[in-house]
């Protein structure tokens, strides 16, 4: 607390509640989010005109390695099927129209938008997302400890997407300098500016990753 | 998003059935291009499921393609006859492939300097070709747009033109066309296969988009439920000599303000036959034929590029603002001109 300031203002104590964070209490909710199945199949003979009430379609996703069925409205896309479906929250929701990078995950090993790609085609490949990074003793992948140590976010909202497309950048052999390093994650924006840092936690993690 | 119905194709004749028989049984409107149908087909989504979640297009059935990646339609080879794309090739693998890159390296260029990698891993050259504009009025639908709503007007011709073409524009719209990939492709004399309901077609590039005119809604050659399966670039000793330049506002993951496509076969010092084609800065890919003209048979320096880029925007059009685009445009032609002249070309 600083001088001429009334007691309290400067430390105000707020009452944690440990059993429902933010986090666990959109991740409880989102999970209603999945419509009743109904006969029609992905592959199945194609209604000609689209239906007027939209019905669930099933959709097998692979997600960091556990096979997951869900029932869906055909429309919605790998990034809601994975936030309000399974309750995988990293991903990030940015733009929802591929401008801004947030949504990225791995589609079979390559990075790719999840916010345009609609759930169903996802079916049958595997899907990593920055849940699936963690090393199995629960250690930090590499790419996460450089982004912690270089400090290389703020805000933190395109952090999730920008480590897995770091990720994909330094396996495709594209982070040899800095100036590649900001050619190939140009798709991933930063709204914070934290580029520098971000450019100096994948100049530091490349060796550890190839 | 409106609704819409979901099917996979096992093959291109089976995903071209599936898109032609939902056009039967749809709605009684009249389907005048392929952009409007109310079958499409889904690849890697880049662009119709953006205008989609805008409702700029309603499909009313999405017949997923994805998975002919893997077959022909996904391969890419090079012979001494010339290099053949199937269009489910990915931009990513064609701009990483060891041919494309070093006897075709406008292709290459082209498409490592489009997008950014996400989408470049997702999009597949068919779709990439078709790709819509990025005309703000076109993506809104709160405004008049004759390519969106033939007839209701043109937002963009007294708004905010700053992007927009110069060239190949009508009185009912000036939306440029905003990809690169298909001007290499252009600038290369390339052929486009297209399978249909009627059967397999092929045509050149240079057929495939129209100009606006009157119907800025028929953006193509292509009919409802065909589908582009390959482009053949015929082989020739000048496809080494050509590269891809871009120009925007910054250094990446933007569309082009001006880009130009350059082929050149020089010899003995002199222009023997050029392919140029300019981006950002026209309706559709623009074959700059005035410009090839202007240099057949002369020393490519700076003057004759000076003079072939004055020709190419001779017939220029600007509007409020977007009238830098033909400074900028001329100054991109001449830079990749000099440039392709400079490049060393092994046999």
């Amino acid at each position: 607390m600083t001088e001429g300031e009334p007691p309290g203002a400067g430390r105000m104590e707020v009452e944690r509640q440990p059993e429902v964070s933010r986090r666990r209490f959109l991740a409880g909710t989102a999970t209603g989010a999945a419509v009743p199945l109904a006969a029609t199949l992905p592959g199945a003979p194609a209604a000609a005109a689209a239906p007027a009430v939209p019905e669930a379609s099933p959709v097998d996703l692979v997600v960091n390695g556990q096979a997951h069925r869900l029932a869906l409205d055909i429309r919605t896309t790998l990034l809601d099927a994975l936030r309000d479906g399974l309750g995988l929250t990293g991903t990030k929701k940015g733009c929802d129209h591929g401008q801004c990078g947030a949504c990225t995950v791995h589609l079979d090993g390559r990075r790719v938008l999840s916010c345009l790609t609609l759930a169903a085609v996802a079916d049958g490949h595997e899907v990593t997302t920055i849940e699936g990074l963690e090393q199995a003793d629960g250690s930090l992948h590499p790419m996460q400890q450089a982004f912690v140590d270089t400090d290389a976010l703020q805000c933190g909202y395109c952090t999730p997407g920008q480590i897995m497309s770091a990720v994909a950048c330094v396996a495709e052999g594209h982070a040899g300098s800095d100036a590649e390093i900001r050619e190939y994650m140009s798709g991933n924006l930063c709204r914070c500016g934290a580029y520098p840092n971000i450019v100096a936690a994948i100049r530091r993690a490349a060796p550890k990753e190839s | 998003m409106q609704p819409f119905a979901y099917t996979r194709a096992a093959d291109p004749a089976m995903a071209v059935r599936a898109a032609r028989d939902a056009g039967r049984r749809g709605e009684a409107v009249p389907f005048p291009g392929h952009a409007g149908a109310p079958g499409q087909f889904l690849g890697g989504g880049t662009t119709l499921l953006d205008l989609m979640k805008l409702d700029v297009m309603r499909p009313a059935l999405l017949v997923d393609i994805n998975g002919l990646g893997a077959g022909p339609a996904g391969r890419i080879s090079a012979g001494p006859d010339g290099l053949r794309l199937g269009a489910m090739a990915t931009m990513a693998e064609t701009e990483a492939h060891e041919a494309v890159r070093r006897d075709y390296p406008v292709i290459a260029q082209a498409l490592a300097q489009a997008a950014s990698p996400q989408l470049r891993n997702m999009a597949r050259l068919g779709g990439n070709v078709l790709q819509r504009t990025r005309c703000a009025y076109f993506r809104n639908t709160s405004w008049p747009c004759n390519k969106r709503r033939p007839g209701s007007g043109c937002a963009a011709i007294g708004g905010q033109n700053r992007q927009h073409a110069v060239l190949g524009t009508s009185e009912q719209c000036i939306a440029s066309y905003p990809g690169d990939f298909a001007n290499a492709l252009l600038a290369l004399d390339a052929t486009v296969e297209v399978l249909g309901p009627q059967g397999a077609r092929s045509l050149p590039m240079a057929r495939l988009h129209r100009q606006p005119g009157e119907r800025p809604d028929v953006e193509t050659d292509l009919q409802p439920a065909e589908m582009i399966t390959a482009f053949t670039v015929p082989a020739a000793p000048r496809t080494r000599r050509s590269l891809y330049l871009k120009i925007r506002d910054r250094d990446s993951y933007a569309f082009a303000l001006a880009s130009a496509a350059v082929v050149l076969d020089l010899a003995d010092g002199r222009v023997r036959g050029s392919g140029i084609a300019l981006g950002g800065v026209a309706t559709i890919p623009w074959r700059a034929v005035h410009a090839e003209e202007v240099l057949l048979g002369r020393p490519l320096t700076e003057r004759s590029a000076e003079e072939a880029a004055e020709a190419a925007f001779a017939l220029a059009i600007p509007r409020e603002h977007n009238a830098f685009k033909l400074d900028l445009g001329r100054q991109c032609l001449v830079r990749a001109l000099l440039q392709a002249a400079e490049l060393e070309v092994r046999g």
